[in-house]
């Protein structure tokens, strides 16, 4: 199994839970079974086209997956998977 | 509405004088207590927008997980963010809405002028989708007594 863990916005999807336990041996494969367990996240993590939106970061453990093999990045019993939307912005 | 330490209140102001003119960035740990945020510590980050720090900020996302870990081992959890505006109004800019994500969060921005921190304000990301969100003013309770014992 592996943990995600949900950022505070999302939880109101995941019946307030911080952190969910998943399985599939792919970081790709650990998300849709988190979308399959609570289908209300899909629309917040994914694009109508079924990309991961744009500011949706994923980590897994301490490496963004977008450098690794993005969804289709391996993982294995224990790893930890974040999801953390982006923070920016700027006076103009 | 958001309620903080004058401690930590001080804190994210002078952080926005100390990168003066750049902006700075930071992550409000504590509480959601009803409609509260409660803040119990202030996390300050880097600002990675090193072609444009005058006037963007964004904060590095593995620096946020590593705040966000070390918060949970605390009981704490991310209820907001803060940056600075340096020479220019503590009000949300189009750029800071279309950057923001965090829904039921604080976004709280301190004007800086002339290297000296004048107003600042919050705003609660309100809604839930990318279309129809808003930054809504909210108050901010400076609790003088919170975090003393």
């Amino acid at each position: 199994m592996t943990k995600i863990h949900i950022p505070t916005p999302l939880r109101q999807y995941t019946a307030k839970q911080a952190d969910v336990q998943v399985k599939g041996g792919t970081v790709g494969d650990a998300l849709s079974d988190l979308t399959a367990r609570h289908p209300d996240l899909r629309r917040h993590l994914y694009t109508e086209e079924g990309k991961l939106r744009s500011f949706v970061n994923v980590y897994l453990n301490d490496d963004d997956v977008r450098y690794l093999q993005k969804e289709a990045t391996a993982i294995k019993d224990g790893d930890n998977i974040s999801i953390v939307p982006s923070i920016a912005g700027g006076r103009s | 509405m958001l309620r903080i330490s004058r401690s930590n209140y001080d804190s994210l102001r002078r952080h926005g004088e100390a990168t003066y003119p750049y902006e700075s960035c930071g992550v409000l740990l504590g509480q959601v207590n009803g409609d509260v945020r409660v803040v119990t510590s202030v996390a300050r980050c880097g600002n990675t927008r090193k072609d444009s720090p005058q006037n963007r900020y964004n904060i590095d996302p593995k620096e946020l997980i590593r705040i966000q870990r070390g918060g949970r081992e605390r009981g704490e959890d991310i209820v907001g963010f803060y940056h600075s505006h340096p020479d220019h109004p503590a009000r949300w800019s189009p750029t800071d809405l279309a950057e923001a994500h965090w829904f039921g969060c604080s976004y709280v921005i301190t004007s800086v002028e002339k290297g000296r921190a004048v107003t600042t304000n919050s705003f609660e990301l309100t809604g839930s989708e990318e279309n129809g969100k808003k930054l809504v003013d909210e108050e901010v309770e400076i609790d003088l007594f919170m975090g003393r014992t």
